[in-house]
């Protein structure tokens, strides 16, 4: 591997960019895809490495590629980490938060309510006691990061999910009836939020398996994270 | 997966610092083997090494390879098969085989 390529690839590590290194293995030739775009390396891939680069940044695993040029090729993967923020320190985000611990992510409780977060409600889980939007805007939440707003509260739910829906979050979900859900796109509408921001909202959240207890409800947004994060097979 | 993002870091250090450098990644596996793909394993001139590429088993020979590589500047894919590595740790010794990169970081 060349420096300069070694420094470069650091650098998107370190922005928490979408970045896989491609090596052929015959030579040790390489190419860096940084967020879909060749950011370094002489190498020219072909376009099935490249597909299969992004199959495999996709899919959070690296893999070899035998190519149709004959030769065969490394896909390492670099994603940056996955992380759930949960606005409100509720019932629900005592189950959600263990859930989504064991799925990989670095789960974070967001409630400037001390009575709600505390670390007997919430062991070995992080708690952040500032406003949501306030702790949205210093935790930045990225492509790698799923939001949801669970407080039942819009003076805490509401600027959560604004500053959600102008980030990369690859998962925006908020707990409330269908009709609770038609009062906050209204509410979101007057913040200047466009509707088709809004509709990313998964509301009524998580996916409908007729749940009922906390734990219950936190599998089904645990599922719900989970496709939207990898997508369904079409089985 | 784990990608020891702070091993990449490491290696810069080691080259800022004037050492020769190899890197060492796990390629392909097959049947039972200690580390997934992607595991990395880096090494400098003095044989200093961190992160891993099995349980422990191949970690000589890869470094060994490594030193050789950091010299002639020519990558190698290395395989390793339960008879090269004479003892996988108790548990894993069902077969598995394991393919390593090692490359040199060029100035």
């Amino acid at each position: 591997m060349k420096r300069a390529l070694l420094e470069t690839l650091n650098a998107a590590r370190a922005e928490k960019k979408r970045t896989a290194l491609i090596t052929r293995l015959d030579n040790g030739d390489q190419a860096l895809l940084v967020d879909g775009e060749i950011a370094g390396g002489g190498l020219i891939a072909p376009a099935d490495v490249l597909d299969a680069a992004e199959a495999a940044l996709t899919a959070d695993k690296g893999r070899t590629v035998d190519a149709g040029d004959g030769h065969a090729y490394f896909v390492q993967i670099f994603n940056p980490p996955l992380r759930l923020f949960c606005i409100g320190a509720v019932h629900i985000a005592q189950a959600l938060a263990p859930m989504a611990a064991l799925a990989g992510y670095a789960v974070t409780v967001i409630d400037p309510r001390g009575a709600w977060a505390t670390p007997e409600r919430f062991p070995d889980v992080a708690v952040d006691e500032r406003w949501p939007d306030e702790a949205l805007e210093a935790l930045a939440p990225d492509r790698r990061t799923a939001v949801c707003a669970l407080t039942h509260d819009p003076k805490l739910d509401d600027p959560a999910l604004v500053r959600a829906l102008r980030s990369d979050a690859f998962y925006v979900g908020a707990l409330g009836s269908k009709k609770t859900h038609a009062a906050r796109v209204e509410r979101l509408g007057e913040s200047g939020l466009a509707p088709e921001e809004i509709e990313r909202i998964a509301a009524p959240i998580g996916l409908d398996i007729g749940a009922v207890s906390p734990a219950e409800i936190a599998i089904s947004v645990m599922a719900q994270i989970t496709l939207a994060l990898r997508g369904a097979k079409g089985r | 997966m784990t990608t020891t993002p702070d091993l990449l870091t490491r290696a810069a250090q080691w080259a800022d610092g004037g050492k020769k450098v190899a890197i060492a990644t796990v390629v392909g596996t097959w049947g039972s083997s200690p580390r997934p793909v992607g595991s990395q394993l880096i090494v400098n001139e003095d044989s200093e090494f961190e992160g891993s590429v099995s349980g422990g088993c191949i970690e000589g020979a890869v470094v060994t390879e490594a030193l050789d590589i950091m010299e002639t500047g020519t990558p190698k894919l290395l395989e390793f098969g339960v008879s090269d590595a004479m003892a996988w740790e108790v548990g894993l010794a069902c077969g598995g085989e394991v393919k390593v990169f090692v490359e040199r970081l060029e100035a």
